[in-house]
């Protein structure tokens, strides 16, 4: 139960009931769709890159609890930094969920993206909460064209 | 004679699995259609057989080869009579209905199936029962063919009869959704079929384990289902198919066992079933499945039934109870099959907070997406049941769904 707790943090159910930054957009220098094919659930990234910094952010998409709100959370958290600080954070934020449980981790750079901390006791629920990231690098990386999966 | 009743507690003692924990919890395994549970009955076959016996089968001299040949033929037989086939020469061992499909669809397929004509399946089929034909209708430029349903997921007969006509090659349709535990009017759809002429294949997977089976009597030309749900071992599956169809269809594949004799200009090809299995076949697979059917049958599949059906009435009544909670497939005829949606949470999410309960459910599409598109849902969460179920069980994955709430409120 106590896992229980730790993975759905009042945060994390708040940035999933009223998902932040959850619109299209029409200028977007950069999109990709992201998919994972294990639970159908779906995220789209886009970016409005401007001198190398993310001047704007958003997503849209459908899928459980983790996913929804750790799109909603990485558009809150990555709006403002540069491409290579955004990409940097997406490491420590791996880092963070992939780490096995009990394993101490930096979470100097997070914020209150270490809500998504438990999510390494659920290893089928890795995917969930990294599904937004991977989408919004492979944005970054010009892979937009091609359906990102976390498979 | 007064019928016993149904002694669920005793049947629970044959499976080993069903007295483990999952996180301290007992384990509630609600994720029958997806694999059985196996009796200690399979298990001990399994050791037996690769203990006592193991040796290649057919053609071998020595006493080891005929015993293995002997225990793996009497499987057939069993299986023949499970489904009360006609003859052992019209069952053949596969790796699972997935094979047994692909199998039709690459043999029968390439005979019947060209230019222009159609192959007819449902909206409720599940993956392994839409992809190969499809893979089939691109490669001879033929049509596939979809049969609609209705709301609470049962087949449009009327659509299905207009659907069929000279141009349809081919019928394969699931006897029970895996999805939504609809039970198929399979005998009609045959017998529709073949007033035009038109072979049918029946999906046997989730019916085998939960229905009696009489290929003849629904007078099906194929009938395909997997060991594993059926209480036996992984990797073993049935096709069964009237012997005319197989006599006329080319092999499937090549090599050993299924000739009769090889030179470098032409093979001849071996007599059912063999002509279908090549290669050494699984034969502690077959030796087990064979087991799980005595097992089956000594409690009586019919019987078996009854009371699975008595156990998804009360599971249907306390699901149904359940405010934001809704069924998905509410057909007249179904088994053993609760899929649900709960407003505002995603399904993986419940099967998340149902694990940490020690209650084993499947959530995801079930290998159905254009069903899950049917129902404009991307998801359900399903509980499957077998006769090892019990209603506590159900109390428990009733208290697991109000947790799943709490936890989202």
């Amino acid at each position: 139960m106590s896992d229980l707790v730790e993975l759905y943090q009042e945060l994390v159910l708040d940035h999933n009931n009223r998902p932040r930054n959850k619109r299209s957009m029409e200028d977007a220098s950069n999109h990709a769709d992201g998919y994972n094919p294990l639970c159908g659930d779906q995220v789209s990234v886009f970016l409005k890159v401007e001198d190398g910094v993310i001047a704007d952010v958003s997503f849209q998409g459908v899928g459980c609890a983790i996913s929804q709100s750790s799109a909603s959370m990485m558009t809150q958290n990555v709006k403002g930094k540069t491409v290579a600080e955004a990409e940097a954070l997406f490491e420590v934020f791996h880092g963070m969920v992939t780490r096995d449980p009990g394993e101490e981790f930096d979470s100097g750079s997070l914020g209150e993206l270490e809500a998504l901390a438990g999510v390494c006791a659920f290893p089928n629920r890795i995917k969930c909460a990294s599904l937004a990231w991977h989408t919004m690098a492979a944005s970054l990386d010009g892979r937009g064209s091609e359906q990102v999966t976390t498979e | 004679m007064i019928p016993q009743p149904f002694d669920v507690e005793a049947v629970r003692r044959d499976f080993p699995i069903l007295s483990r924990e999952i996180g301290g919890k007992p384990l509630v395994y609600l994720d029958s259609a997806a694999t059985s549970q196996k009796p200690q009955a399979v298990i001990d076959a399994l050791a037996a057989y690769y203990s006592g016996i193991n040796a290649n089968v057919h053609r071998g001299v020595h006493t080891l080869s005929q015993e293995a040949t002997d225990a793996y033929e009497g499987a057939r037989a069993k299986v023949r009579q499970l489904i009360n086939a006609s003859e052992d020469a019209e069952i053949i061992f596969t790796r699972g209905t997935t094979e047994g499909i692909n199998l039709v669809a690459h043999s029968l397929g390439t005979q019947r199936v060209r230019e222009g004509s159609e192959v007819v399946i449902s909206n409720m089929e599940h993956h392994s029962n839409v992809v190969p034909w499809q893979i089939l209708c691109e490669q001879r430029g033929a049509r596939l063919r979809v049969v609609p349903i209705n709301d609470d997921g049962e087949l449009l007969m009327d659509e299905y009869e207009k659907l069929l006509g000279p141009q349809t090659a081919l019928v394969s349709i699931v006897h029970m959704s895996n999805a939504l535990g609809t039970i198929n009017p399979v005998k009609d759809i045959v017998a529709m079929a073949h007033a035009h002429g038109v072979p049918v294949l029946l999906d046997g997977a989730q019916a085998a384990p939960h229905l009696p089976v009489d290929v003849r009597d629904l007078d099906c030309d194929f009938y395909a289902f997997s060991g594993h749900k059926l209480f036996g071992p992984t990797g073993i599956g049935v096709l069964y198919g009237k012997r005319e169809w197989l006599e006329a269809m080319p092999p499937y594949q090549g090599g050993g066992e299924q000739i009769k004799s090889v030179t470098f200009e032409k093979t001849i090809y071996n007599d059912l079933p063999y002509k279908f299995e090549a290669g050494t076949p699984h034969i502690a697979g077959v030796v087990g499945l064979g087991a799980a059917i005595d097992y089956v049958n000594g409690i009586g599949l019919a019987r078996a039934a009854a009371y699975e059906h008595e156990l998804l009435e009360y599971g249907t009544e306390q699901l149904q109870a359940i405010e934001g909670l809704q069924l998905i497939g509410t057909a007249r005829e179904k088994a053993s099959v609760l899929s649900f949606v709960l407003d505002g949470i995603h399904p993986h999410d419940i099967g998340t907070v149902l694990d940490t309960q020690g209650i084993a459910i499947r959530t995801g599409h079930h290998c159905t997406q254009p069903l899950m598109q049917r129902f404009q849902i991307p998801a359900t969460a399903r509980a499957s049941l077998a006769f090892y179920n019990t209603r506590a069980e159900i109390d428990a994955l009733v208290e697991g769904i109000h947790k799943t709430f709490e936890v989202f409120s």
